[in-house]
């Protein structure tokens, strides 16, 4: 199995992600995605920049992959996405269908990434006819409808087209919205949000009146309250799933890698998870929940 | 403008059409669709008098199958479609590619809307569905603004539907797994959101409680009217400022916009609200149909009635409307 780190969600400064990716190439990732996939706002760094980024990351024994941006409102958006899509060298990772259809038009492979809603292998299918490469599950989903899917996958010939990927480990999105939550949170309305979200480097953790932590808010993005970790569920992975993705939050995602590579290699023993850290989904309970 | 209700059982339907609707949909009794509550939706006798009827009237039937087929499970989408034809239903609203591919290979005469769960938002995703499945109409995610509308509607043929009135999806439908994460139940997978099972309410020394599978939603005091625990919909703590972190509980009313609809050629006006009463169904529709009327009859004198909003915001969540993602002031 191979690691991946998955697009950086939250908004950071420059410098700060330019550092944060020269230390990825040193890390156990085999694969890098990078973009911007929240907000159209956010401009650190514009699209040309993230593609020359990418680009600049390339050849250097990862496999490096653009992300695109999951909810595409304005026509200026769409140019955006398709700047993404014709970069000339690398591989998208298309998170709204509106990608997939410009990719498809202009023949790139690309990663069906996990805001895409393709809940089926027929539907994966048509995907592979259409140059999908790697499908990155819905973190909606479980072991148990990944299985099953596979075996249909299996009837219809397509199981060893394309690979599957889980978002395994960090603050899953779970939901996007036309309002920003980080704005609202300091009562700024959308257009006038000063890009305040870069004050977060992490998102802001939301609570319920009992302090159980549900949320985390990340601009228009809602988080999952806890951290997803399926570090002891690796086994369970095996020739089921080829990349294991772990979201960025900052340097210590590296650890996380190095922590995933050693249970890959089945040097660690299992790990009690915090209580702020969950696996529910791949156990086909609640999200939040931790399955034992 | 078409005016398309709801209608979660056959009185329902009955009582749109009789009140005015064009059009009316409708979901089968079982996980194809996105109200999947017990109690509500279409059996097949049913289904064939709601069907009838509507032809009797000169009206329309749309079917709603937007819900994700699951592995070793998409026949059961399949026989949706197929029941949805065999009924001589004017369209089928369908969210999940699968079933799309189906529909669209199996039945090419057969009227493809894209339901609001596919999350098109854009024209390149428009450009997917129209291509791919020869889709006639795509009904839009409520996180557009109406300039956003406009400009989606200047930029493709497509006839585009949006909803109008009704409970505030505030997320993109179809891309929302809030549900799931706190009870393992979300539209996609299952039909509902914050569904009922998990719901509980309880008096205690703080108020009472509202919660979602245990985890607390919202705490009322005496003064102040219990909503549904719909999980985005609760009181939340940021940073120790304690609000409605998300959103008021509240409902869509696109009344004061039925003019910009027309004008930015809108084909379709939804009602949202297929789990809701009769009487419910009555009420907005005598006051859509008198709106959409009273525009077509003198578009440049079109007001909104005081009375209308009066009656809307009696059904209405929290008693409270809003533009929503139509108007920026709300993102």
């Amino acid at each position: 199995m191979k690691l991946s780190l998955g697009p950086l969600l939250y908004y950071w400064p420059k410098q700060t992600v330019e550092d944060f990716y020269q230390q990825a190439l040193k890390s156990e990732a085999d694969v890098i995605y990078l973009g911007e996939t929240v907000c159209s706002k956010r401009r650190e760094l514009k699209t040309r920049d993230w593609i020359e980024l990418a680009k600049a990351l390339d050849d250097q024994g990862k496999e490096i992959v653009l992300s695109s941006m999951a909810l595409l409102e304005a026509p200026s958006e769409v140019k955006i996405l398709r700047q993404l899509c014709e970069n000339g060298s690398l591989k998208v990772e298309a998170n709204d269908v509106g990608a997939v259809q410009l990719l498809s038009e202009s023949k790139v492979p690309f990663v069906c990434g996990p805001a895409i809603n393709c809940y089926n292998a027929s539907v994966l299918k048509l995907f592979v006819n259409k140059g999908m490469q790697r499908w990155v599950m819905p973190v909606e989903l479980s072991r148990d409808w990944l299985v099953k899917t596979m075996t249909d996958c299996e009837d219809l010939g397509i199981r060893e087209q394309f690979e599957v990927e889980v978002f395994s480990h960090g603050f899953m999105p779970l939901a996007y919205s036309a309002r920003c939550f980080t704005a609202r949170s300091e009562n700024k309305a959308k257009d006038d949000c000063e890009l305040c979200c870069i004050k977060y480097p992490t998102g802001r953790p939301t609570t319920t009146q009992e302090d159980q932590q549900v949320f985390v808010l990340n601009g228009i993005q809602t988080q999952s309250g806890y951290c997803y970790n399926l570090i002891n569920d690796l086994p369970s992975m095996e020739g089921l799933v080829d990349v294991v993705r772990v979201s960025p939050s900052g340097s210590e995602s590296f650890e996380v890698l190095s922590d995933y590579r050693g249970a890959l290699k089945g040097l660690d023993k299992p790990v009690i998870l915090g209580s702020k850290e969950c696996n529910g989904f791949w156990h086909q309970i609640s999200g939040l929940q931790t399955q034992m | 403008m078409e005016l398309l209700c709801p209608a979660g059982s056959l009185p329902a339907l009955k009582t749109a059409i009789d009140c005015g609707a064009d059009a009316v949909y409708v979901g089968l009794k079982d996980d194809t669709n996105a109200r999947h509550f017990a109690g509500l939706n279409f059996n097949d006798k049913k289904l064939a008098k709601g069907a009838q009827y509507v032809r009797d009237n000169n009206k329309h039937l749309h079917v709603a199958i937007n819900t994700f087929a699951h592995p070793g499970g998409e026949k059961r989408w399949q026989n949706a479609v197929d029941k949805c034809v065999d009924l001589g239903a004017n369209a089928a609203i369908i969210a999940d590619i699968a079933t799309l591919d189906y529909a669209a290979n199996k039945y090419p005469e057969l009227e493809l809307h894209l339901s609001v769960q596919a999350s098109a938002t854009n024209t390149a995703a428009i450009d997917f569905y129209k291509q791919n499945f020869n889709v006639k109409r795509v009904v839009l995610p409520r996180v557009l603004s109406i300039q956003q509308v406009k400009q989606l509607s200047r930029n493709t043929d497509m006839d585009l539907e949006v909803f109008a009135f009704g409970s505030l999806c505030i997320m993109a439908e179809g891309r929302c797994y809030l549900s799931s994460y706190f009870t393992g139940e979300s539209p996609n997978t299952v039909g509902a959101c914050s569904p009922a099972k998990f719901v509980r309410y309880q008096e205690t020394n703080n108020g009472l409680e509202s919660r979602l599978n245990d985890i607390l939603i919202d705490r009322y005091q005496d003064d102040e009217k219990a909503g549904y625990p719909t999980l985005c919909k609760g009181k939340f703590n940021v940073d120790n400022n304690l609000y409605h972190a998300l959103e008021e509980p509240t409902s869509l009313n696109t009344l004061s916009m039925v003019s910009e609809l027309m004008k930015a050629g809108i084909c379709s006006v939804k009602i949202e609200g297929r789990q809701r009463s009769t009487a419910y169904v009555e009420q907005i529709t005598r006051v859509w149909r008198e709106a959409i009327d009273s525009y077509k009859a003198n578009p440049q004198a079109y007001q909104v009635k005081e009375q209308w909003n009066a009656v809307l915001a009696n059904v209405s969540e929290g008693s409270q409307t809003t533009l929503g993602a139509y108007h920026r002031d709300w993102q």
